[in-house]
Order: C-alpha cells, then sequence, then structure tokens
C-alpha cells in the first residue's frame, strides 16, 4: 500500500528517518486507541472463544469445545445461511441499481441530475433504524402502502411480514435502497475518469451507447466495480439494525442473522466465549471475502 | 471501522491526466430522443427511491386517527404536527436527542483532531512505527466492530466506562477512513512547504499546526460531516453500553417504540422524522463537501 502511494503526491517522499519524536506524538492518540480498542478485545476474544467466560467470575479453558457446538447447532446454521443468501440478494441488486443510476446521473441527456441525485443519496443518510421503520411502514400487511396499491389494482395483500421469505427479500430491497446513494458516488467518481477520447474513438468506429457501456464502462470501473462488490459484502454479513427495526428477524427468528445470533447468545445469554467463537467464524468469513476480493483486484489490474 | 482504502490507489490517477470533462457519450447522435429517454428514466428512478421517504414523511403530519384510514392519500387532510408532539414528548424523546447531539459533537471533534494528526504523520514522515501502525489501520479495516462485540464490551467494561457517554465515543474515535482521507489530503501537500518551514526553523509540531492543520479543513468538514452521521445512526453499540434511559440514545428510543407490544405509529413516524432532520439540513447545507469529496478514500464507518 505505502509503495503504491506516491502515485498522487507532488514530489516522492523522502527519507526522513531523523525525525522520530514528532510523527510518534502525532500517531499517539490513534495508537492509544487501537491498542485499547482493537488489540485488546481482539485478542481476549480469541482467548475467550476457547472458555466457557460467561462475562463474569472464573472460566476455564475448554479447547475447541465452543466451535464443536456451534457447528452442530442448526441456530448458528440457520443464521449463516440466511446471512450468506441475504448477501447474494442484496450484493448484486445493490451493484446494478447504483451503476444504473450512476451512469444516468453522468448522462448528459438526462436533466435535472443534479437534484435527482440528491434524491437518490438521502435514503443513505438515513439511519439503519429509520430505513426499517420506513420500510415496516410501507409493506405492513394491513395497512403498508404496497399492499394497499397491490389491492387497488385487484391483487390480494402479500404476506410481508408473515412470510420467512418475503419479509427477507423486503430487508434485501430496503438495504439496497439505503446503500445506493453511496455506490453510487463511488460509481460516479470512476465513471467520469474515463478518458473521453475512449468514447469519442468508439462513437466514429459506430458503436451504439450499450456497446460502448460493456465494452469501455464497464472494463474501466472494474476496480470500482470489485470495492464496491467487497464493501457491499462486508456490510451485508454485518447487518443489523434494518432487520431489528423492520421485522425483529421475523417472522420469529427465521431471519435472525449472524450478528443478531452473536447478540442474542452473547449478550441475552451471557455465553461470552461462546459468542466469541461464533464470532471467530464471522471474522474467517469477512478475511476470505476480502483476501478473494484482494486478488481477483490485482488480476484485473495487472491485466 | 469499516473501511478499505483499495480504491484510493487504483482510482488515484487513472485517467485524470486524459481528461477530467465528462464522458459526452455519442454526442449528437439522436439527440432528443436520448435526451427524452434519458431524462424518463433517470425520474423514474428518482420516483423510486424518493417516493418511500416522501410517502413516511408526508404520512408522519396525519393525525393518528388518519394513518390506516382508507383510502390512503399521499398528502394529508389536515396536517398537524401532533405526531411530532407526541413523540418529542413521549419517552423522554427530548432528552435522547441532546444526548445523541453531545455525543456526536464530542466524537466529532475527536475523531477528527486525531486522524488530521495521524494522516498528517503518515503522509509526511517515514519511520518504520508509522508503517506498522499503518497496517494496523489497515486491519481495523477488515475486523468491523460488529465482529468483536462480545470483547470490545468487556474490554470497556473493565475500563470502567460502562453505562457512559465515553464508552460510546472513545471506541468510536480512531477510524481507518478519517486517517486515509486525511493521508491523501496531506500526500497532495508539496513537501517543499514543509522544508521551507523547516529552513525558516519552525519546530515540527508547530508546521503542523501552523501551516497544515489550517490547509486541511476542507478535508476537516468532510469528515466531520461524515463521522456526525455514523455516529448518529449508531445502534448496536449504544445499546450493548447504555443502561440507563436517560443516557439513551434516539436510535435506541426509535427502536424501543418499535419493540413495544403495539406500535404506536403515530409517535414512531414522528420520532423517526424528527431524528432524521439533523443529518438532512447538515448535508443539504454541506452537500458539495459530501457528494464532491474523494468519498473513494473515506468509507462508511
Amino acid at each position: 500500500m505505502t509503495k503504491r502511494a506516491p502515485d498522487v503526491s507532488v514530489s516522492p517522499p523522502r527519507r526522513r528517518s531523523k525525525y522520530t519524536l514528532a510523527p510518534l506524538v502525532l500517531i499517539s492518540a490513534n495508537v492509544v486507541l487501537f491498542a485499547l480498542f482493537f488489540v485488546w478485545p481482539a485478542v481476549i476474544g480469541l482467548v475467550y472463544s476457547f472458555t466457557n467466560y460467561t462475562g463474569v467470575g472464573a472460566f476455564q479453558f475448554i479447547g475447541l469445545d465452543n466451535y464443536q457446538t456451534l457447528f452442530g447447532d442448526s441456530t448458528f446454521y440457520d443464521a449463516l445461511s440466511r446471512t450468506l443468501l441475504y448477501t447474494v440478494l442484496f450484493v448484486p441488486l445493490n451493484f446494478v441499481f447504483s451503476l444504473l443510476i450512476a451512469n444516468v446521473v453522468v448522462s448528459k441527456h438526462a436533466k435535472g441530475a443534479s437534484v435527482a441525485r440528491v434524491i437518490f443519496f438521502i435514503p443513505w443518510l438515513l439511519s439503519p433504524i429509520v430505513v426499517g421503520v420506513l420500510w415496516r411502514w410501507l409493506f405492513g400487511e394491513n395497512f403498508g402502502l404496497v399492499n394497499y396499491i397491490i389491492h387497488e389494482f385487484g391483487g390480494s395483500a402479500v404476506p410481508w411480514q408473515s412470510n420467512a421469505d418475503l419479509s427477507l427479500l423486503v430487508v434485501v430491497m430496503a438495504a439496497s435502497w439505503a446503500w445506493t446513494g453511496f455506490s453510487m458516488l463511488l460509481f460516479i467518481a470512476a465513471i467520469k475518469n474515463v478518458p473521453v477520447s475512449y468514447y469519442e474513438a468508439a462513437s466514429l468506429d459506430g458503436a451504439g451507447p450499450w456497446r460502448q457501456f460493456i465494452s469501455i464502462t464497464l472494463p474501466s470501473i472494474a476496480p470500482t466495480s470489485f470495492i464496491v462488490i467487497l464493501l457491499n459484502t462486508i456490510n451485508a454479513m454485518k447487518e443489523y439494525p434494518v432487520f431489528v427495526a423492520l421485522n425483529n428477524g421475523g417472522p420469529g427468528t427465521s431471519n435472525n442473522l449472524l450478528v443478531q445470533y452473536i447478540y442474542e447468545t452473547g449478550f441475552k445469554r451471557g455465553q461470552i466465549g461462546y459468542a466469541s467463537a461464533a464470532s471467530f467464524v464471522l471474522m474467517i468469513i469477512l478475511m476470505a471475502v476480502a483476501i478473494i476480493q484482494l486478488i481477483v483486484n490485482r488480476r484485473v489490474e495487472n491485466r | 471501522m469499516t473501511t478499505t482504502d483499495m480504491p484510493r490507489p487504483v482510482d488515484a490517477g487513472r485517467g485524470r491526466a486524459v481528461s477530467k470533462k465528462r464522458p459526452r457519450r455519442g454526442a449528437g447522435s439522436g439527440g432528443i430522443r436520448r435526451a427524452v429517454s434519458a431524462t424518463t428514466l433517470l425520474w423514474l428512478l428518482a420516483c423510486l427511491y424518493g417516493l418511500p421517504v416522501l410517502w413516511f414523511v408526508l404520512s408522519a403530519f396525519k393525525p393518528a386517527g388518519d394513518l390506516f384510514s382508507y383510502p390512503l392519500t399521499l398528502v394529508p387532510h389536515d396536517p398537524t404536527l401532533s405526531g411530532f408532539k407526541a413523540a418529542w414528548e413521549s419517552a423522554n424523546f427530548s432528552q435522547y436527542f441532546i444526548n445523541t447531539t453531545i455525543v456526536c459533537v464530542i466524537t466529532t471533534i475527536l475523531t477528527v483532531g486525531a486522524s488530521c494528526c495521524t494522516g498528517y504523520a503518515l503522509a509526511k514522515y517515514d519511520n518504520r512505527w508509522l508503517k506498522v501502525f499503518f497496517i494496523g489501520i489497515l486491519a481495523t479495516t477488515m475486523l468491523p466492530s460488529e465482529v468483536m462485540l462480545a470483547p470490545e464490551f468487556l474490554v470497556v467494561r473493565d475500563l470502567g466506562l460502562y453505562n457512559s457517554f465515553a464508552g460510546i465515543i472513545l471506541p468510536a474515535v480512531l477510524t481507518a477512513t478519517g486517517c486515509f482521507m486525511f493521508r491523501q489530503f496531506f500526500l497532495t501537500v508539496p513537501d517543499e512547504l514543509v522544508e521551507a518551514a523547516r529552513i525558516d526553523g519552525a519546530r515540527e509540531l508547530a508546521i503542523f499546526l501552523r501551516i497544515m492543520v489550517p490547509l486541511s479543513r476542507p478535508i476537516m468538514l468532510t469528515l466531520a460531516i461524515l463521522s456526525f452521521q455514523w455516529r448518529w445512526n449508531d445502534y448496536i453499540w449504544p445499546l450493548l453500553m447504555l443502561n440507563d434511559p436517560d443516557k439513551f440514545t434516539v436510535q435506541i428510543g426509535i427502536q424501543s417504540i418499535v419493540g413495544a407490544q403495539n406500535i404506536n405509529w403515530s409517535v414512531l413516524l414522528g420520532a423517526s422524522v424528527i431524528s432524521m432532520i439533523p443529518l438532512i439540513a447538515i448535508f443539504l447545507v454541506f452537500q458539495r463537501y459530501v457528494m464532491g469529496a474523494d468519498i473513494n478514500a473515506g468509507l462508511k464507518d
């Protein structure tokens, strides 16, 4: 990382190793916070995952028992598979919509793009809790606007809350809606950086807008696309507040996701050791995602 | 702490040298028809994204009795502020609002300060410890705090910060996003400026405080807005940290209305809309600092 940074600096950073005190003073506050709130929890979390610690009193080392229990726990599997399903639905939906919107917003043919951009961005400002409340309000089974419209068109009420799959789908739509603005900003920046000459050359060759999008825009913004997918995957894997406010992981416990599972076992049932083990499984998934993305990203860059 | 600074090195310089102008795709071909279709598509999508918020906000102006009365109407017949009043007065909501404001302001100030110092050190100095710490910050982007909920809770509790604002504020101050944003900015400041000040006999920290801090004002504002937003919208950490209802934040307050046996929609809508106001207001005023920012470097925390 450090090596590649000089791209943007005006002059290459020179060796200035004679200055030691000043930089250390400057980073000291963050170093302390890093040690206290990152290193320390990470270390004790790993240690506790091998114990039966409940948060108070003494604890015993129980080896891999927590992990064994975890992999025999159907609730954990449900939470894990629901989380993966949610991620698999959310990431592409968000990707397609934010890319589409970014393209329309930068198009010189579209009138009022700057106002529309603000409209697309506002959902991202809302807190996940409010997003959940808002979509609960839209998709209420007996009172929601969506079922009302379906009813007006002669359909019958859709069980948005009491059907587990539909209820997950509503969360997918809600979260995708809320995150579009952010992904859109990343895409807009990337699209604007594509050299105009590429498009001009393609026009001369008679390529239509769709062809230009596929052959020029998409490959040019590939690095940004990977970032969007990476970030959204991580965000989806750790989603919790939207679920809590929208349907509280319901109906029943069918849409309890990983973070909710960790929260429930760790804090409601006091099984800190066990929750730490679940956390580490989540961590390993996230790191795997990040590493895969890094490798793919590097390959694309070197192409 | 969920950031990655991947996009920066990738995007930096990419194509910028060639042109900064918008791509003028297919200029001239089928002009009017394309303008109409692009504009139509744009506004169809804008409606799809804008209508939920509009419906939600307008609903909050309906009297409680009208909320569920059919046929549903977009615009309230006789708009009223009673829902907002009820929300503001019920369940300490005004107290939550003040609590959240205090937490957000203090966290934001500390985040901007700490990130500015760290970003400057990472950009303008070169020594082994900085490299080690840079990797450390990168690591925080891989491990979102959700992954360490339980151990982080224990650490904060053992530090004696449970049920205090400090317990919410301090763990949130170090953000990779903030450090990367400032580092990115200071890399663009010519080293000659620092050298010149050194030749004039300025001390290192004085150079930072007198020259660099004032230069970085736009980044400070951008990070301040982002940081304020993250903290305003935080839910799970304050929920874990706070025990005393007098210290609750707005998001916990709203969630507690949702969690009630029978949701009081009038109060819930009022409370939710009130909670949106500060962020929307800040955003509309400082829009260009968020939209125009090199947000590639500053990702969601």
